[in-house]
């Protein structure tokens, strides 16, 4: 990796689509070479906008896209060096597997002989050898998945931009190609650029993160940063659950001033007679509980005025749905109380982001149980 | 849970079914889809079966009678004269393969003419503009076609305004004969082959040109390997309208044909002026079987399973 001549380096990148806000609002951005890198955002937060503008299917308003150095921005798309994997494949539908994967050398003239062998050769490495004469229709999601990354990839690109491509896939096919591309990306060496709103894909797969909000990068870090230490409620909600703290609430509760976080799994809850081992606790009665299999959710309305999220293992003493409206008591240690120091207000859709204080009906699953 | 507990007390309760005549008809047809296939099909068979077939079995039969020269009546005795007279004489030779020129010709300029516009309109143009453009290319179905052709007749004559635009540059107009007859069926028939190239663009998902792009492939190579294959059966569908609209028309070519014909010209002067039902209808059967023959063809190169 050198610090000087990064895959991708974007510089004041600002989109704007006519609205009255723009949908990338100035980007700085340095991407080094061979990392796996995440964009995450809820919908409409720009991080597939920046994608776009990256393969040059899109003209910045402002601003310049650099690839291992060069200033690339006033480029078609077939003159980058960037290749992307499509949200919806975009196999073409006349041609054969075959043909698809060898379109990118079949318009560089190189011989048909010589594609058919090389595209032979990256349909192996995607576990579809036999499957060159089929068309894509032929195909189930997971199988054109690993076409368009063989088509990507066929042609040695310098830079894989991926557009949420395990959107469409089921749970379980999405894990396992999960750690398909994580070993495809380490076996091609190539810089994965992966956009995605499923903050679990991120974290599994990233080597470093950036959350998009209305436009703007919120955060940047390793998952572990973005995880441990989010800056503001924004990344704190988005990124696995949290509970957060306003100002008021923050210095009733918690005893501080400012904002805070405290993730779900960090709460213990126990019975308002039983003592608790943390060094916190308040007050409270419980309101819900979610079974979700190897953990129960439990919500708890504080006396202070708050709802609170814990997330309880499932073992000998589980607490049942009997005891709901019964009085505990909710523990927390010092430490794991994180404080937000960019107060930027959570503004994005409800149904995209997982909530804070959860309605009575538990959302999906996969986009707000992450945090185990 | 909490759900039933918040809100079951102030439901509102659903009123039950009410029996009515409609609702059993209902029951009754849902309960037997062969009833409601008949109810349905019956309709459009008859008119399929009747009208179309029947009134092609006529023209058929009609062909194979002959007329009494002398009175002029329709003689019912069967006979293949009139068929071989169409397949042998060398005026029907001449105006088949002239017709059948001027409707490939009349197609390929318009399939031409059509490919650029469907493409600026299905993936260029702006939704807004899109909706203008359809209903522009509509906009000359609603007038008529007589006067669509009269009006060419007068942008072609001599001193009109085909001439006044191009005397500047040393050109001039082509007058009345087959060139103008290609340029006015063309025009007719234009929105004819616009409208389907237009729906299969639309059918062609732009992420699939994206993709071109980005793995290498320019403009030229797109449009060559990607949308045109995937557009083919839309073209074809279109080409099937000119092709088949421009054999069998007569009103153009006599309107701005000069002294020209087709082989519509020689059904109508059959059926009227020479008053020979039967050889008429024979030399109705050629563009028939040219049509079937196209169709033929066409389905050979698989465009008509993708319709």
């Amino acid at each position: 990796m050198t610090a000087d001549r990064p895959a991708i380096r974007l510089t004041g990148l600002t989109k704007s689509f006519g609205g009255t806000a723009n949908a990338v609002d100035g980007i700085d951005l340095d991407i080094a070479e061979g990392e796996f890198f995440s964009m995450l955002g809820p919908s409409g937060s720009g991080k597939t906008t920046v994608l776009r503008l990256i393969a040059g299917f899109e003209q910045p308003t402002a601003g310049t896209v650099s690839l291992l150095g060069e200033d690339v921005t006033d480029r078609a798309p077939f003159d980058r060096d960037v290749n992307t994997v499509f949200q919806d494949y975009a196999l073409f539908p006349h041609m054969s597997v075959l043909d698809n994967v060898a379109y990118g050398l079949r318009v560089r003239g190189v011989p048909r002989r010589q594609r058919h062998a090389q595209a032979r050769q990256a349909l192996e490495t995607v576990r579809l050898g036999g499957f060159g004469d089929r068309k894509p229709g032929q195909l189930s999601g997971g199988q054109r998945q690993r076409v368009a990354l063989a088509r990507a990839t066929v042609v040695r690109p310098k830079v894989l931009l991926l557009d949420e491509p395990l959107g469409a896939l089921d749970l379980k096919l999405r894990e396992q190609m999960q750690v398909e591309l994580k070993e495809l990306q380490r076996e091609l060496g190539i810089t994965f650029i992966f956009v995605t709103h499923d903050q679990e894909e991120a974290l599994t797969l990233s080597d470093r993160i950036a959350v998009f909000n209305e436009g703007r990068i919120e955060q940047l870090g390793t998952p572990a940063e973005i995880y441990d230490r989010p800056l503001s409620p924004f990344v704190a909600a988005f990124v696995g659950t949290s509970n957060i703290f306003p100002d008021a609430l923050s210095r009733a509760v918690l005893g501080r001033v400012g904002m805070h976080a405290l993730r779900p799994e960090k709460v213990t809850v126990g019975r308002a007679d039983a003592a608790l081992s943390t060094q916190r606790t308040a007050p409270g009665t419980l309101a819900e509980v979610i079974y979700v299999g190897s953990t129960s959710r439990l919500i708890v309305d504080l006396d202070a005025g708050m709802r609170i999220i814990a997330l309880e293992q499932n073992d000998a003493h589980r607490v049942t749905e009997d005891e709901r409206g019964s009085r505990v008591s909710v523990g927390w240690q010092d430490g794991d109380i994180v404080a937000l120091e960019k107060a930027t207000a959570v503004t994005t859709d409800p149904a995209t982001v997982p909530a804070t204080v959860p309605a009575t009906v538990p959302a999906p699953k996969h986009t707000t149980d992450t945090a185990r | 849970m909490a759900v039933d507990t918040a809100s079951s007390g102030q439901r509102i309760p659903v009123p039950p079914h009410r029996d009515t005549l409609a609702r059993r008809g209902s029951i009754t047809l849902s309960a037997h889809p062969r009833l409601r296939l008949t109810l349905m099909l019956s309709a459009p068979l008859l008119w399929l079966g009747l009208i179309y077939i029947v009134a092609l079995a006529a023209l058929l039969i009609t062909a194979l009678w002959t007329v009494d020269s002398f009175t002029g009546t329709i003689t019912r005795s069967w006979t293949l004269d009139n068929i071989i007279t169409v397949l042998t004489g060398s005026l029907y030779q001449t105006v088949t393969v002239r017709t059948v020129g001027v409707a490939l010709l009349v197609t390929l300029i318009d399939i031409l003419v059509a490919l650029p516009i469907a493409f600026f309109m299905a993936k260029v143009a702006s939704p807004r503009w899109q909706r203008i453009l359809v209903i522009a290319v509509l906009m000359p179905l609603w007038a008529s076609y007589l006067v669509k052709a009269y009006a060419w007749r007068s942008v072609l004559s001599q001193n009109g305004i085909f001439e006044w635009l191009v005397a500047p540059f040393g050109g001039q107009s082509p007058g009345y004969g087959l060139p103008a007859t290609v340029i006015t069926l063309a025009y007719l028939w234009l929105p004819y082959v616009i409208l389907p190239i237009y729906a299969g663009l639309e059918r062609v998902p732009d992420s699939l040109l994206e993709a071109s792009g980005d793995l290498g492939g320019k403009t030229w190579a797109t449009l060559c390997l990607v949308v045109l294959p995937m557009i083919w059966p839309a073209i074809i569908a279109g080409s099937i309208f000119s092709f088949s609209l421009s054999l069998g028309d007569y009103i153009t070519v006599n309107i701005v044909g000069g002294a020209n014909q087709m082989l519509g010209n020689l059904v109508y002067t059959n059926v009227g002026a020479a008053n020979n039902l039967p050889l008429a209808a024979a030399i109705a059967l050629i563009p028939i079987v040219i049509i079937f023959g196209y169709l033929a063809v066409v389905r050979r190169t698989g465009a008509l399973e993708n319709l």
